[in-house]
């Protein structure tokens, strides 16, 4: 693995080394590839296309807290796209998140991580975006409400909470770490779903990838805490993970399993390796474990009698599940996290794991939100997150009754 | 109006075991196959919710998966001096409809015929004298043999993850398994599912009898299982809910569960749902197929050009597919010429049902398709045929293929099938009863056949398919003496009452029996006698092939779905490793 790492970090360092050029040839082969091969990385596809329709075209609604942004076209189109765009322009964009009329782009657009990708890199990006079939889609740019659709209030928001840089390499450490790290605090903008954000809606540098609540989902804490953290996976549970979307421990689920099929699965094994190596190394950080909920209150004997009945047979009635298939919920992160929408939200609505070459089953798990009650729902949730070890605060069902009318609304 | 498509390379018409094998491996080899399903995609997740999916009534009773008459149906008649009428409602056997065909409904029996089986004529003969075949028979060897379809049925059995025990391991027989069987290469991939109390007793009493129990091979797979493709399965929870429906725990093997998440991956596959085939294209001097002709719901038509059409329908379409299409000489029964539509053959059902004392659980609701334990002592020729009077055997079994609630009522022979006195006995007898069931061999004969109905066409004026069948006094002798087998293990069991359940005659389209319909493109060594050759082409348009229980010159004493997928990786080896470097015929006659 360390070997095949070292033949890819050779090979890019001379195009690395490259002197800055304000425009790719879009005949460059080698540019191209490498620019596809980090837009895989930077998982702009997932965002840039609606569901379906023309990749790369855009269109699609990004909820936020302060409404919807709607992503643009990134195809060379001169009118609709980013045909009038230069490497310089695209750069820009990315280091700084200023277009070249000048207006500000929303931190939706992750530039608060991209602007740790090296010019280089975003040339590639660019080259390669270059190559796509020019698509007139004109997207509307400008759904969010007032205030917030004032552009140049991001001017008072970046100088709050951001800075333009680049990535500064930690001599401590190895090669492999400080690729991880780059990819992961760069393109790859984990910290940006799985940071807990502030008021603004800015990541919260503080607790940087302890977790967070996007789009009525739990991005779970990706430090390496124990309980809720990768701290009881291996650097290799974290590969397979990301590179099939399963492994002995989980299943990838709602917008993970988008990052896994767009993303991470089409990634080298050597930079999944990197970046498995950096989330284990960087450090754990997280709340301390609640003490669990007593086997003799109420919810959690009511949700062992749901749990039986509903859950058992696949999830088995020691939470052990089924390898790859049927996830453990015993010692499962995301069952443990102190936000409970995800745990809620597939027992309400259901979940479908990715399906990638390397793992095409992609099990599904049904809604139950037609037969379970607000209070089954919550009792069985506080009865996985506190046995077998597992220890979460209890889950009240006014929590099941808020995101059933949220999932209801937006069913998927 | 037609409407020409751009051609593929390869056409499969039907999206069960067959045709989602054929299709993904020859887009694998980079080929451009289109497969064309008259019924709906079916998928585990969306379709088969483990919250929904047992439901008995509307998948068991009313039967949603399988083809509705008004979509195809077939004509039936018992003897050639019959007039046949159309089967309006299915009963006896249930064709299926729809992504996954039979496959995604089965009960998950799989099995490998026999050595015997595939060279039964010659066998017989040589064992017993030309003299003794019965009367009327067209019983022929099938032109492959055991050996040569060994490594397919190995690799059938790994892309399902079949669990059983081995009883022949590379000639060496092994404790536990069925001795009977012919070598294998290799064990089952997964061990074999666990066993009820019923089966315990089965198994004391018939070794008790000097026979050879060992548990029947399953598709209901006992453990998680990844197979060749990549594709995982999960252990059966012996939910008791596998034939008429489609399985939500990823246990049974199916195309949902072993090749559609593979093959829906495959750039060069693209499926037409609800689309019919009406018939298979030629060129004017009918030698080559041009592709297919078929019909959307808008009731659109299109013609779909390939330069290889494979018939991957269930088998009686398939049959009707090559009379509406002209390819091969149909069977003529008065001149006893023809090849399609020859040798239709079926499967027989007897047994005995014990009851037994108070105070017996049985439970009959933790069950599988294909839990069971089973005896082949007196299946093909394991046993002297000499002094028996008959030709061919059955495998007997043990089982529970589930204790539902609605279908599932035993009682007491006497018992009102109604009112408190009903409840009552099923009440006292629900947990008591067991039965043991020997499905038998039907041999293939010059009355039994298949061929176009001269009155009833279906919507789109083609004609139906009739059938001409009924089971001959081979099969009923054979079947009556192995309910009597069935009877002495049953009593050795420790039942207090048995009833002998002999075969029905002449044959109905009512009750259900079994939908192991056989033959009427049968394969062989002579175009005289068979519509394919030995590796499922057609003799007479060398660029379709005919996959299916279609192929079989006689049905042995199992489910045919072992052999089915044994004969599609045959074929497709031939086609991967012949065919397709220099297309034509694959034998030269």
């Amino acid at each position: 693995m360390r070997r095949l790492f070292l033949v890819l970090a050779a090979a890019l360092l001379p195009i690395a080394a490259l002197p800055f050029t304000a425009g790719a040839a879009p005949d460059d082969y080698t540019q191209v590839e490498r620019g596809r091969y980090l837009a895989i990385g930077g998982d702009c596809v997932a965002c840039h296309t609606i569901p379906g329709g023309t990749q790369w075209a855009g269109g699609r609604g990004i909820q936020t807290p302060f409404g919807d942004i709607v992503t643009p076209n990134l195809t060379p189109d001169e009118e609709t796209g980013i045909g009038h765009w230069s490497a310089d322009d695209f750069y820009r964009a990315m280091h700084t998140g200023v277009m070249p009329s000048g207006a500000h782009l929303y931190p939706a657009f992750p530039y608060t991580y991209y602007t740790k990708v090296t010019r280089a890199d975003s040339d590639a990006i660019y080259a390669f975006l270059r190559t796509l079939p020019a698509v007139h889609n004109a997207v509307d740019r400008d759904t969010l409400p007032f205030p917030f659709k004032v552009r140049a209030l991001m001017l008072g928001w970046n100088e709050m909470f951001f800075r333009a840089g680049t990535f500064e390499a930690d001599p401590q450490r190895s090669a492999e770490y400080n690729r991880g790290a780059y990819l992961v605090e760069g393109l790859g903008h984990c910290g940006a779903c799985h940071t807990p954000m502030n008021w603004a809606g800015a990541n919260d540098a503080a607790r940087y990838l302890q977790g967070n609540v996007l789009q009525a989902w739990t991005d779970p804490n990706i430090t390496d805490e124990q309980r809720i953290g990768l701290g009881s996976w291996s650097v290799d549970d974290i590969v397979e993970y990301l590179k099939t979307g399963r492994n002995a421990r989980a299943q990838a689920s709602g917008p993970m399993a988008e990052v896994v099929v767009y993303s991470t699965s089409g990634m080298s094994d050597a930079d999944l390796h990197a970046i498995a190596t950096y989330l284990k190394q960087r450090g754990a950080a997280g709340p301390a474990a609640p003490s669990p909920r007593p086997a003799d209150d109420a919810q959690m004997q009511s949700g062992a009698v749901v749990y039986t009945d509903n859950c058992s047979a696949c999830h088995k009635r020691d939470g052990t599940g089924v390898e790859a298939m049927f996830p453990p919920l015993r010692g499962d992160q995301v069952v443990q996290q102190t936000d409970p929408t995800t745990v809620l939200r597939i027992v309400l609505q259901g979940a479908q794991g990715a399906a990638t070459d390397a793992a095409p089953t992609a099990p599904a798990m049904p809604a139950f939100s037609w037969r379970l009650s607000d209070q089954q729902v919550a009792d069985v949730v506080t009865y996985i997150r506190n046995s077998w070890g597992n220890t979460a605060q209890a889950v009240p069902a006014s929590d099941a009754a808020r995101l059933r009318k949220r999932v209801a609304d937006t069913a998927e | 109006m037609t409407q020409r498509l751009p051609a593929k390379d390869v056409v499969v018409v039907g999206l069960g075991w067959t045709g989602s094998i054929l299709s993904y491996e020859l887009a694998r080899s980079g080929l451009e196959v289109v497969a064309i399903e008259r019924g709906p995609w079916r998928d585990t997740a969306a379709d088969f919710n483990i919250t929904t999916a047992p439901d008995e009534l509307r998948y068991g009773i009313r039967l949603e998966m399988f083809l509705r008459p008004a979509q195809e149906t077939v004509t039936m008649r018992n003897t050639p001096e019959q007039r046949a009428l159309p089967i309006r409602r299915f009963g006896s056997f249930l064709p299926p409809n729809g992504v996954g065909g039979a496959g995604m409904h089965w009960n998950g029996q799989t099995w490998r015929f026999l050595p015997t089986d595939f060279v039964i004529r010659s066998h017989y003969a040589q064992r017993y004298g030309a003299g003794f075949l019965p009367e009327g028979n067209q019983i022929q060897d099938w032109g492959v043999t055991y050996d040569e379809l060994e490594p397919f049925y190995d690799a059938f059995e790994y892309c399902a993850g079949i669990s059983g025990e081995a009883g022949n391991l590379q000639g060496k027989i092994q404790p536990g398994g069925n001795p009977f069987e012919g070598p294998r290469s290799r064990p089952y991939p997964t061990p074999p599912q666990l066993q009820g109390y019923a089966q315990q007793l089965f198994a004391q009493a018939s070794a008790g009898k000097g026979l050879h129990p060992f548990p029947r091979p399953s598709a209901n797979i006992s453990t998680a299982y990844t197979n060749p493709y990549g594709v995982r399965m999960a252990p059966c929870t012996y939910c008791g809910f596998c034939e008429r429906f489609g399985c939500a725990n990823y246990s049974k093997a199916s195309p949902q569960t072993c090749v559609l998440p593979a093959l829906v991956r495959q750039p060069g596959f693209e499926a037409r749902t609800e689309c019919e085939v009406l018939k298979v294209n030629l060129t004017p001097d009918g030698k080559h197929a041009t592709g297919v002709t078929y019909i959307d719901t808008q009731g659109q038509q299109w013609e779909q050009p390939a330069d290889l059409v494979l018939l991957c329908a269930f088998s009686f379409f398939n049959v009707r597919l090559l009379l509406l299409s002209g390819i091969g000489k149909p069977y003529d029964h008065a001149a006893g010429e023809g090849v399609v539509g020859r040798n239709y053959a079926y499967q027989t059902g007897s047994g005995s049902t014990g009851y037994f004392g108070e105070g017996t659980h049985f439970n009959p609701f933790a069950a599988s398709g294909s839990l069971g334990v089973a005896v082949d002592d007196y299946n093909s020729d394991n046993f002297d045929h000499g002094s028996v009077g008959f030709v061919g055997g059955a495998s007997i079994t043990c089982a529970y293929t589930n204790g539902r609630p609605i279908a599932y009522r035993p009682t007491l022979p006497g018992t009102p099938n109604w009112g408190s006195a009903w409840k009552r006995g099923v009440k006292t007898m629900y947990n008591r009863a067991m039965g043991v069931g020997a499905q038998g061999s039907v041999m293939s004969y010059r009355d039994n056949y298949l061929d176009l109905d001269p009155t009833y066409k279906d919507d789109y004026g083609r004609p139906l398919l009739r059938m001409t069948f009924n089971y001959q006094p081979n099969e009923q002798k054979m079947a009556n003496w192995m309910a009597d087998r069935c009877d002495e293990i049953v009593k050795a069991m420790g039942a207090q009452q048995t009833r002998i359940g002999h075969l029905g005659v002449p044959w109905s389209v009512v009750p259900y029996q079994t939908t192991h319909n056989t033959g009427g493109a049968v394969m062989g060594t002579d175009p005289k006698t068979s519509a394919l050759n030995r590796y499922l082409q057609s003799w007479d348009v060398s660029n379709v092939f005919v996959m299916g229980a279609s192929a079989f010159p006689q049905n042995a004493g199992y489910n045919p779905t072992g052999t089915v997928g044994a004969l599609t990786y045959w074929s497709l080896n031939a086609i991967r490793e012949q065919y397709l470097k220099a297309p034509g015929p694959l034998v030269q006659i």
